[in-house]
């Protein structure tokens, strides 16, 4: 490979999917990639990569991806498509959209991501170049995917924290400042399997290889809970009882942190009264976790120091997803894990640089206290939910689906639909979702792959670019990094770029501040010191400085508070375990449990019908969400939509390995091949989501068989927590399951 | 005789698939086609259930001469996410052997 030519780059994502910020070095040749490896000196991801990364080329180069323009020529949903040329594509979305904000407002258009990508950053950009405040992840109900727990850490801690891998230190493990966490208390996810959220999940396999001793809550048994030292193997749902227990525990057997409580904390003395509510013989009974086991784990985090917490996004999909984040959020308080090495540290991003803005704060320094709050008056669900109002400029999506599909109150006209197969993916009530989107006047789609949403909605399709084709920059935790385009597939263009175009139509003056997509990252990184070109230069990554954006002890150092004095963010100064800002936006101050929607205590005669608990929405290494059923590398080590089914449920539906079946509820019917396994609870069944056949047809009616398997099509709606945010009931919906009859039809 | 060969420290395999893909990249191979293979074991003990992922070189596996040569690491050694593989001297990987559990070499 004399000719080939070697460079590093980050990814950030489309390839991989992921959220993950892994180093990477691409091998290039005739303008071609012809390989990926990981970049050793990445202190990300050490030299290593996932099965997705590896599977670049495929992905790439794949005969299906998009490479040009397209409209829409026959009816929508006919498949029927024409290239043409970008300046024409972006003629007609500017046509087409600019004759929506004329009739209807800029409120009428809805711009709607998925995740994956550095989407945030374009796509907000984009929204606001426009005016419209609607900007959402929509189809995913109650907005279950991290944002809830991101806005209950902003409100009771003031900042944000994650488990101390050692990922914001240059040296990473060799870094003496780092101490190896005695327990990560692993909460609601499989790190092996788990969703790179700037965060890799292998991390934590590298401290149990230290020493490190896992507790599990986790519903499944995994590969992480058989070597765990606690797995508490819960109902799906009732999270919040069980933190509320442990926290029971740790406050009635003193083995709470008394020096952080009295010095950090607020509203202690409240929060002991209310775990007095959830005495271990009642969260016994909630969750089906012994009282001895809870205690034994609960006592067993709380005496070993550093202890972390490693969470997933059953938080989020609890009913009322925040108040479960605030119970855990007090377990690492009232320990005194914040900000120490190998506790909960807190995390910003590297040289306080955003492009992503996750909180309102970010959006405000982006674009101005008066644009955001003239947006926030007209965003979907800002006036019923304080959490939509007050954090994070999402429009609330069961509240915009409803909206779309009533048109009150006021008309949604048109969408904006990057990094989402909505239809194929997140969606509950996906068939909703279908027949809403299809009333729309004008959809684009920003995709690599045409999929279920795009066949179905788009009048437009406009071809976005892999990693290795853009420039972007990667701002979330550490390190701050530069994403460097190395080679140009077809017409493909980067997020950046689409939008960066359609905001100069839409906004010509705002956008007279930058020349091109390289004027506004250097804006973007401006809190680096640094611009695109000067940490390119420097590898294209740098690392937390000393500063707010380095652990740790933050708060003692007085580097959280904009006025500069020790302590956190928050009114009080505190860790507010009574949480002054829930209560102001009229929620609980304190945590506590709801029943899920469906169960077996809440709807008796539901259960009744629909015996068992339905768990979907777990991650996979070698699918991105509803990505890559088309790589061949990935779909042949995973070629079936799979149901895990206890050898005693299997018994009882009298179904065998290897059968195809349906998964029912009220809701409809979805097909999937039977795994029996130990690894789910008997009164649980467990599912992937995402699933779509990019092998079938894709015009109407097939959508690449979306109807047959997209399993969001069982999870009701409307539904979220007080707050807006958190309790879509992708780990509670209740089924059956139900033979296919005539076993000749049935295979696929 | 093979003097070169795997250890595979399986008590740490997750199962996530990363040395198959790098093997099929590394060497070209079509879906189907692979140096590696990752097979799954759920078994009941005394303590619980036990699942444990076992990677197994194939046929196929030429312990990745042509980086050898480059003074790299096997494809699938290197980027081992939970970095539980570990290239080497049959005689030295042994020895490493001696100290652990759940392991096994193979000589492809
Ligand atoms: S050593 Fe090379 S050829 Fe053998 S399994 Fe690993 S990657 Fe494949
Ligand atoms: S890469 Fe490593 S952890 Fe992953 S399946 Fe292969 S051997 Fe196991």
């Amino acid at each position: 490979m004399s000719d080939t030519k070697l460079f590093k780059t980050v990814t950030w994502s489309a390839g991989p999917g992921c959220h993950g910020g892994c180093g990477q070095k691409l091998y290039v040749r005739d303008g071609k990639v012809v390989k990926v490896e990981g970049d050793e000196d990445n202190p990300f991801n050490q030299g290593r990569s996932c099965p997705r990364v590896l599977a670049m080329t495929q992905y790439m180069y794949h005969p299906d991806r998009i490479t040009q323009p397209l409209k829409r020529v026959g009816k929508r949903g006919e498949g029927k498509f024409e290239p043409i040329s970008w300046d024409e594509a972006f003629d007609i979305c500017e046509k087409k959209m600019k004759i929506i904000r004329g009739e209807y407002g800029a409120e009428a258009m809805i711009f709607a991501q998925g995740t994956g990508r550095d989407i945030g950053g374009p796509i907000s950009f984009l929204t606001y170049s426009y005016g419209s405040p609607n900007w959402a992840q929509l189809g995913l109900s109650g907005q279950s995917c991290y944002t809830p727990r991101l806005g209950a850490m902003k409100a009771v801690m003031g900042d944000f924290t994650v488990t101390d891998c050692s990922q914001f230190l240059e040296k990473r493990y060799e870094d003496p400042a780092w101490q190896r966490p005695e327990v990560i208390m692993v909460w609601g996810q499989d790190p092996a399997n788990g969703c790179p959220d700037a965060f890799m999940g292998h991390w934590v396999v590298d401290c149990m290889r230290m020493g490190t001793k896992i507790i599990s809550v986790d519903p499944r048994q995994t590969w992480m809970t058989t070597r765990a030292e606690h797995h508490l193997q819960l109902r799906p749902g009732t999270d919040a009882a069980l933190a509320l227990g442990m926290l029971n525990v740790i406050i009635n057997k003193d083995l709470y942190d008394a020096d952080f409580v009295r010095n950090w904390t607020h509203g202690f003395a409240k929060l002991r009264e209310r775990v007095q509510e959830y005495p271990l013989d009642k969260v016994a009974a909630i969750t089906g976790v012994p009282a001895e086991s809870i205690e034994a784990a609960a006592t067993f985090y709380a005496k070993s120091k550093p202890a972390a917490v490693h969470w997933g996004v059953p938080v989020d999909m609890s009913p009322e997803g925040t108040s479960v984040a605030h119970a855990i959020i007090c377990l690492w308080s009232v320990t005194g894990n914040i900000d120490v090495p190998g506790g909960n540290v807190i995390a910003r991003p590297s040289h306080g640089v955003s492009s992503y803005p996750y909180s309102t704060e970010e959006l405000v320094e982006l674009y101005g206290e008066e644009l955001v709050q003239k947006l926030t008056k007209k965003r979907i669900g800002a006036d019923v939910y304080p959490m939509v109002k007050n954090f994070r400029g999402w429009a609330q999506p069961d509240m915009a689906i409803d909206q779309i599909n009533s048109g009150k109150p006021y008309p949604i006209k048109g969408a904006w639909i990057q990094t989402a197969n909505i239809l194929g993916g997140q969606a509950a009530r996906a068939r909703l979702h279908y027949d809403a989107l299809k009333k729309l006047d004008f959809v684009v789609v920003v995709d690599l792959f045409h999929n279920p949403t795009s066949m179905a909605l788009a009048d437009i399709f406009l071809p976005a670019a892999t990693f290795a084709e853009k420039d972007s920059f990667r701002a979330w935790w550490a390190p701050l990094a530069v994403i460097k385009k190395r080679v140009q597939v077809g017409e493909c263009k980067s997020d950046w770029e689409i939008n960066f175009e359609m905001a100069k139509r839409f906004n010509p003056e705002g956008m007279q501040r930058w020349n091109s997509v390289e004027d506004l990252f250097n804006e973007r990184l401006a809190s680096s010191g640094m611009t695109f070109k000067e940490i390119q230069d420097k590898g294209g990554w740098v690392m937390p400085e000393e500063g707010p954006c380095k652990p740790y002890l933050r708060h003692e150092r007085g580097q959280l508070r904009k006025d500069g004095s020790p302590g956190f963010q928050t009114e009080s100064g505190k860790v507010e375990l009574y949480c002054t800002t829930y209560e102001s936006w009229g929620l609980d101050p304190l945590p506590h449990y709801v029943e899920p929607p469906q169960s077996p205590t809440a709807t008796p005669e539901l259960f009744a019908k629909y015996p068992l608990i339905m768990i979907t929405g777990a991650r996979s290494q070698l699918f991105f969400h509803s990505e890559h059923r088309g790589i061949p590398w990935l779909r042949e080590k995973e070629p079936d939509p799979l149901v895990q089914v206890h050898p005693d449920t299997a018994r009882k539906f009298n179904i065998y390995d290897g059968e195809w079946i349906h998964i029912k509820n009220d809701m409809g019917k979805v097909k999937r091949k039977v795994k029996i396994t130990r690894k789910v609870h008997p009164e649980n069944i467990q599912t992937l989501h995402g699933w779509w056949l990019p092998e079938l047809k894709g015009p109407e009616p097939d959508l690449f068989g979306v109807w047959d398997y997209q399993i969001n099509q069982l999870i009701p709606g409307p539904q979220c927590s007080t707050s807006g945010f958190g309790g879509g009931q992708y780990k509670t919906t209740l089924v059956t399951l139900e033979k296919i009859g005539n076993m000749g039809e049935n295979n696929g | 005789m093979a003097k070169y060969g795997l250890l595979i420290d399986y008590n740490y395999c997750t199962g996530c698939h990363s040395c198959e893909v790098a093997c099929q990249q590394e060497h070209g191979y079509p879906e189907g086609k692979t140096g590696i293979k990752v097979a799954e074991f759920e078994y009941e003990t005394f303590k619980g259930l036990a699942i444990d992922f076992l990677p197994y070189p194939t046929d196929l596996c030429d312990l990745c001469v042509s980086r050898q040569k480059n003074g790299e690491r096997p494809a699938c050694v290197k980027h081992c996410q939970s970095r539980c593989m570990e290239f080497g001297l049959l005689g030295e990987l042994v020895t490493t052997m001696e100290k652990g559990h759940k392991m096994v070499i193979f000589a492809p």
